[in-house]
């Protein structure tokens, strides 16, 4: 019952909040969607800090994904021990990276006493929630070998069993405890995700890449 | 051919006596607000000085404008293929240390200070934190600080004077200073449009005016970063990039902007300009030493057929083709070769121009009558002697080249010399005429320049088509929509995030 609600009911709910309430707040209010930098306050730490976290949870996410779609891939990549060990010293360093920067982001949350000022609450639940999915997650990687491997043949599966609305819990039930709280926690980044700042993810610019340098908007109809 | 109108300004420098009135009309308009305090979309800078935020035109720091790099104009910022690299920080982006943090006065404690020896006073307080501050620079501190070791000294345009002019510029007998007054450019070519990842910023196709959606942006801070006159400001509480609007609601309906309203030394000049934008990019790659002329090619003349023809199918109005042929601006700019843009290195091509201030007349004279003048250049110091040395001028208006500042200036010392032989009789009529011709002008153009210079009325200094945006607004949303609103935009209180 508890494991139903937790690994199905919650990220169902999870889920389901992220996607509508993302599209309704970017349909009515717009304005509310920015990354609300806060480089203009503080830069030198921020560089640290953002840059750090950026590239090393890209890199992980990335992984995360590769895995989520291609998890035969991966099962065959394993097949040799150096290739395995590649990639989870690969992914640990880029966790480890992510660690330091989110770490540097909240203490300067904290130290700056410009950035102190447009901190809110929901930013800081948002960094905590980050710190515990990124901390939890080098634990996992350190204590349970090889993530890379299971995570293919268990976490794998009953992602997609999520996906094809047939879920099947009991592929990570039996997991240690430690894995199932990643996963929770992973699960509350999504719920958090339409209602922080974290919305920046879902408008990168990669548009930019195909548009022509300049904008002209002309009020009269027919024209350009 | 494609021929669009652009609302231009020209700023003539001689006139402006660094009031601020400016600052205060835009201020108290616009940026009165949390998160815009830091904010002076109108600024006035003592030059030489460093200016606002500080030491702007330096770019090499902070990356500006345009550069041509293997033959192609790009962003200096950095090359589009690596552009996405730099989202998680800005490293040439300035931040509120380099424009000031703003304070109040903590004014309560003049009234609720406890009972004691000495008098309460009001503590300043920061705008951001609300804590006590050491405040350490605002936005004008560099004001009349001609000679000033801090500003003066520091002012990127100085690079190509010797030291030994340079020494002058400090030294209390010789120093010299004029005021250059700062607003958006709204340019031709604006490298805040090209580089906002959110396609957030755009050029309106009517009127030229640069601005932002406050619904797309997302707070990347590229605009502020690639403009290369830092006119471009983020917002630290919304999380959004704002500007100089240029007062659009004003100059729909045929007003002046309110810092051009409000301008005590009526230094500020508004009319239409056609441009050809099929030139822009090619005007862009040329170098540096024709930089001037080519911004001034991509000028349109307004009687010209050909570009009236190319207009009317860009659906320039009628009213806004018949404001292009009295442009104060195109006549200053184009006809007289009078205004300059600044920093047309950036390759931005401004719609906002300069008339180079001309700076004091040092000839002496007795009883206000000049001692002998046998030559123009007795009555006036001759352009070589001036204290503001030309390279430096040259720097800022030229992209470095002296020819188009110095023709400026000789037509205008010209101008008045011949005036001066007009009204007060102590120069040669003959002589006066002969510098005239020399500086490529005639009395006919010379009067012309002396009434919109001197003499010029509003009508004369403001022409501004009404863009009848309510009819073009009509086609696309019903016109009673905002009925019982508030106005123009979207109702929604700025705040930050959700």
């Amino acid at each position: 019952m508890l494991n139903n609600f937790l690994f199905v009911g919650f990220p169902y709910v999870a889920l389901a909040l992220a996607i509508v309430v993302s599209i309704l707040r970017f349909t009515w209010r717009p304005f509310s969607y920015s990354s609300l930098s806060s480089q203009f306050l503080e830069s030198e730490n921020l560089f640290w800090g953002s840059g750090l976290w950026h590239w090393g949870i890209l890199w992980v996410l990335s992984g995360h994904l590769f895995a989520f779609f291609l998890p035969e891939a991966i099962i065959a990549w394993n097949a040799r021990p150096l290739r395995l060990y590649l990639l989870e010293i690969t992914g640990l360093s880029m966790a480890l990276l992510a660690l330091v920067g989110v770490v540097a982001l909240i203490i300067r949350r904290f130290a700056d006493r410009r950035v102190k000022v447009v901190t809110s609450t929901l930013d800081l639940v948002l960094l905590a929630v980050l710190l515990f999915q990124v901390a939890s997650g080098i634990d996992v990687a350190i204590r349970f070998r090889w993530g890379s491997s299971w995570f293919s043949t268990n976490a794998a599966p009953y992602l997609w069993s999520l996906v094809k609305l047939a879920p099947r819990p009991e592929f990570i039930v039996p997991l240690p405890w430690m894995v199932k709280v990643h996963f929770l926690s992973g699960f509350t980044v999504i719920l958090l995700l339409p209602f922080t700042r974290l919305v920046h993810f879902l408008v990168v610019p990669v548009f930019y890449y195909w548009r022509r340098p300049q904008v002209v908007i002309w009020n009269r109809k027919g024209l350009r | 051919m494609d021929i669009r109108s652009q609302v231009a300004m020209v700023f003539h420098l001689d006139k402006c006596i660094g009031c601020h009135t400016c600052s205060i009309a835009c201020k108290n308009v616009w940026t009165d607000r949390k998160g815009a305090d830091y904010m002076w979309w109108n600024n006035v800078e003592t030059k030489p000085g460093t200016g606002y935020p500080t030491q702007w035109e330096n770019q090499e720091e902070y990356k500006g404008g345009w550069v041509v790099k293997d033959g192609k104009l790009q962003l200096r910022l950095t090359a589009k293929g690596k552009f996405l690299q730099k989202i998680f920080h800005q490293p040439s982006m300035p931040t509120m240390d380099e424009y000031y943090e703003p304070w109040t006065y903590r004014y309560e404690d003049l009234f609720t200070g406890p009972e004691q020896d000495d008098q309460p006073t009001a503590i300043p307080i920061s705008k951001v934190t609300g804590e006590y501050i050491d405040i350490e620079a605002g936005p004008n501190w560099d004001d009349d600080l001609g000679g000033s070791t801090l500003y003066a000294r520091n002012d990127v345009n100085l690079s190509a004077l010797s030291e030994e002019q340079r020494l002058q510029l400090l030294s209390i007998e010789t120093l010299v200073m004029f005021y250059l007054p700062r607003i958006c450019n709204h340019c031709a070519n604006p490298a805040c449009v090209a580089a906002c990842p959110s396609g957030a910023l755009y050029k309106r196709g009517e009127d030229g005016i640069v601005l932002v959606n406050q619904k797309v942006c997302r707070g990347w801070r590229y605009c502020v970063s690639a403009c290369p006159y830092k006119k471009v400001f983020y917002n630290w509480s919304t999380g959004k990039s704002e500007k100089c609007l240029l007062c659009y609601p004003r100059v729909e309906t045929g007003q002046a902007p309110a810092c051009f309203h409000s301008c005590v030394g009526r230094i500020r000049y508004m009319g239409v300009l056609l441009y050809d934008a099929d030139k822009i990019q090619a005007a862009g790659l040329r170098p540096d030493a024709e930089l001037v002329t080519a911004h001034r090619d991509l000028l349109a003349d307004p009687n010209d057929p050909a570009v009236i023809e190319s207009a009317r199918r860009n659906g320039v109005s009628e009213q806004t083709l018949q404001a292009a042929r009295k442009s104060p601006v195109y006549q200053f700019v184009k006809a007289w070769g009078l205004a300059l843009a600044p920093h047309p290195e950036y390759r931005t091509f401004p719609s906002l121009f300069y008339v180079p201030a001309l700076g004091p007349v040092t000839y002496s004279m007795e009883n206000g009558v000049a001692l002998n003048p046998t030559s123009v250049d007795e009555i006036f110091a001759p352009l070589d002697q001036a204290r503001l040395p030309m390279a430096y001028l040259a720097n800022l208006f030229g992209a470095g080249q002296e020819a188009p500042v110095r023709y400026a200036m000789k037509k205008m010392l010209a101008i008045r010399t011949w005036k001066r032989a007009q009204t007060v009789g102590d120069v040669d009529m003959k002589l006066a005429l002969a510098g005239l011709r020399e500086a490529d002008c005639d009395p006919v153009q010379a009067e012309a320049i002396y009434r919109i210079t001197s003499l010029c009325t509003f009508e004369e200094r403001f022409v501004i088509p009404p863009s009848h945006r309510e009819q073009a607004v009509e086609v696309l949303t019903n016109p009673l929509e905002r009925k019982g609103a508030s106005g123009f935009g979207f109702r929604e209180a700025p705040q930050r995030g959700m």
